[in-house]
């Protein structure tokens, strides 16, 4: 850890008058893990005292006091996937990375986790490779995953980013089809969904044409803003477990009618986008 | 100042007081555990529980966390509250029977056994001690940590605290009565359980790592297992 690095962190959270939780989400994406010398720092720069971090940065899950692994690998155990057979592929990983859930592995490739339910039920069995999901998992297919991943899961997407294919997409929640043949985007029915920021709410539609940009939304277009999306059906907030991968933005998350769960981030005017074809294509 | 009922009887209490401080001032006896004067109320335990309201609206609150209000109906012992409070103590005397805090509060409201799975718990939570830290000692040096079942008090890292004082008002303050900040080191420790200044147990061979001298101490033999 160096100091300068949390000093700049710390610096430009001053600024935006953010909280806690955001200064030590921060923390933890650059270094995978909270760092004793980071909270210490934190909490001298910040005036809060050091039991309150701590009990904060105890409190969440998503925080780490210990080093974690390259690659975070979160199997679902929440109720829907737990009836489709998650404890077996929990078991399954951790058999084959023999490591417990929250540990990580002696080489440091890989840290698991078990997760209460990522918003994708539907789905289930869901297992998030370095925000990568993989759908309908099985035993089996454990192994290919772990494969997989030390060959690069960014590889393989790729190959599959070239294609260009029209997407039928649906609420990760309630399976709803979020897709409008009311309107079209670049000749093909759009995708409707809800999205709001500062208080505002409305319509957002996307083209479904897989590589395409094109957006229409009920505000214009305003560049640079990350968004809160919603399913237009259930309302749930259609957001994924992950980051983006080119400006740390949530990223949003729907289903693929094919199989499998495209991601897209949730800032205006980014690209980052990421597409898991069903457990079934590996 | 507000005028309110309590058990029938219209009183008025300033504006800003809890129930707990109007039931009191007036007589009316309700038992704390969590609550002590000087630290901000945090209600924890549940054992202040009074019924507010009237009819189907009636409702359960802790008195030691609840505004007066004008006009409010409040009853301290009803019978919904009392079968509430031994509930209460008996869900406390499963987790930590070795209190005497806890042990006297039970006997003082007639309960002889409880029926759910017996632990023994060094800590119920109540959070006195982290206040006692913060808001008289001026030190957080312990704080809650962690969540759910996981829940627990010490210092950041488990490791000895440098804004500890030693001063010994977490454990003075503590119903469970277990030593807190400087388990760590044992010699630095201090034991408010027998509030001497000088613990005559820490020569005595058996509790080397403890320093105490009740002989055998009901809390420390059951943490050495
Ligand atoms: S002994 Fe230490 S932890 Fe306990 S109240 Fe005093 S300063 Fe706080
Ligand atoms: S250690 Fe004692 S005072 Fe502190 S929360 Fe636990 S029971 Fe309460
Ligand atoms: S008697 Fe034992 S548990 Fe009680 S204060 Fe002394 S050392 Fe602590
Ligand atoms: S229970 Fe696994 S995604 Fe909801
Ligand atoms: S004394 Fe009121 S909740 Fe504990």
């Amino acid at each position: 850890m160096k100091t300068d690095e949390v000093l700049s962190i710390l610096e430009k959270h001053e600024e935006d008058h953010s909280g806690l939780i955001s200064i030590l989400e921060d923390i933890q994406s650059k270094y995978s893990y909270l760092p004793a010398e980071a909270l210490k720092l934190v909490a001298e720069q910040t005036g809060r005292s050091l039991v309150d971090i701590y009990g904060v940065a105890t409190f969440y899950k998503s925080f780490s006091l210990k080093p974690r692994g390259k690659h975070l690998c979160s199997v679902c155990v929440g109720t829907a996937c737990h009836v489709r057979g998650a404890p077996l592929i929990a078991e399954e990983f951790q058999r084959q990375l023999n490591v417990k859930a929250s540990e990580t592995t002696p080489d440091k490739e890989f840290t698991l986790e078990k997760v209460n339910c990522l918003g994708a039920c539907a789905i289930g069995p869901i297992v998030v490779m370095d925000g990568h999901y993989f759908s309908n998992v099985n035993s089996p297919q454990v192994n290919q995953i772990i494969k997989k991943t030390k060959a690069g899961l960014d590889d393989a997407e790729i190959k599959e980013d070239r294609r260009v294919y029209l997407l039928d997409v649906s609420c990760p929640r309630c399976n709803h089809s979020l897709m409008d043949p009311s309107r079209h985007l670049d000749g093909s029915p759009s995708i409707r969904v809800t999205v709001s920021t500062e208080g505002e709410h409305g319509w957002l539609r996307l083209s479904s044409l897989y590589g395409s940009f094109t957006v229409e939304s009920e505000f214009g277009l305003r560049t640079d803003t990350i968004e809160d999306f919603f399913c237009p059906h259930c309302h749930a907030e259609l957001k994924g477990a992950s980051q983006c991968p080119l400006c740390r933005a949530p990223m949003v998350s729907m289903i693929v009618r094919a199989g499998g769960v495209v991601q897209i981030c949730s800032r205006r005017g980014c690209k980052g986008h990421m597409l898991d074809i069903d457990g079934s294509g590996l | 100042m507000i005028t309110l009922t309590i058990n029938g009887l219209e009183v008025s209490v300033e504006e800003g007081s809890t129930l707990l401080e109007a039931a009191q001032f007036y007589g009316f006896p309700i038992p704390t555990l969590c609550h002590m004067e000087g630290l901000t109320p945090y209600g924890a335990c549940r054992l202040c529980v009074v019924e507010i309201g009237e009819g189907p609206k009636a409702k359960l609150v802790s008195s030691c966390t609840y505004p007066a209000q004008e006009g409010l109906k409040v009853r301290t012992a009803s019978s919904r509250v009392l079968k509430a409070r031994k509930m209460i103590l008996e869900l406390l005397l499963a987790s930590c029977p070795q209190s005497k805090v806890i042990q006297d509060l039970a006997s003082a409201h007639q309960i002889r056994q409880q029926r759910f799975r017996q632990e023994h718990e060094d800590c119920i939570l109540c959070g006195l001690c982290v206040r006692m830290c913060k808001e008289q000692m001026v030190a957080q040096a312990i704080g809650f940590r962690g969540r759910g079942e996981k829940r627990s008090i010490g210092t950041p890292f488990d490791i000895k605290s440098e804004q500890c004082r030693l001063c010994g008002g977490c454990i003075y303050v503590c119903p469970a009565c277990q030593l807190r900040c400087t388990f760590t080191e044992p010699d630095k420790a201090i034991c408010g359980g027998c509030a001497n200044l000088s613990p005559p147990c820490v020569e005595k061979e058996p509790f080397d790592d403890m320093m105490c001298y009740m002989q055998p101490c009901v809390a420390c033999e059951i943490k050495k297992d």
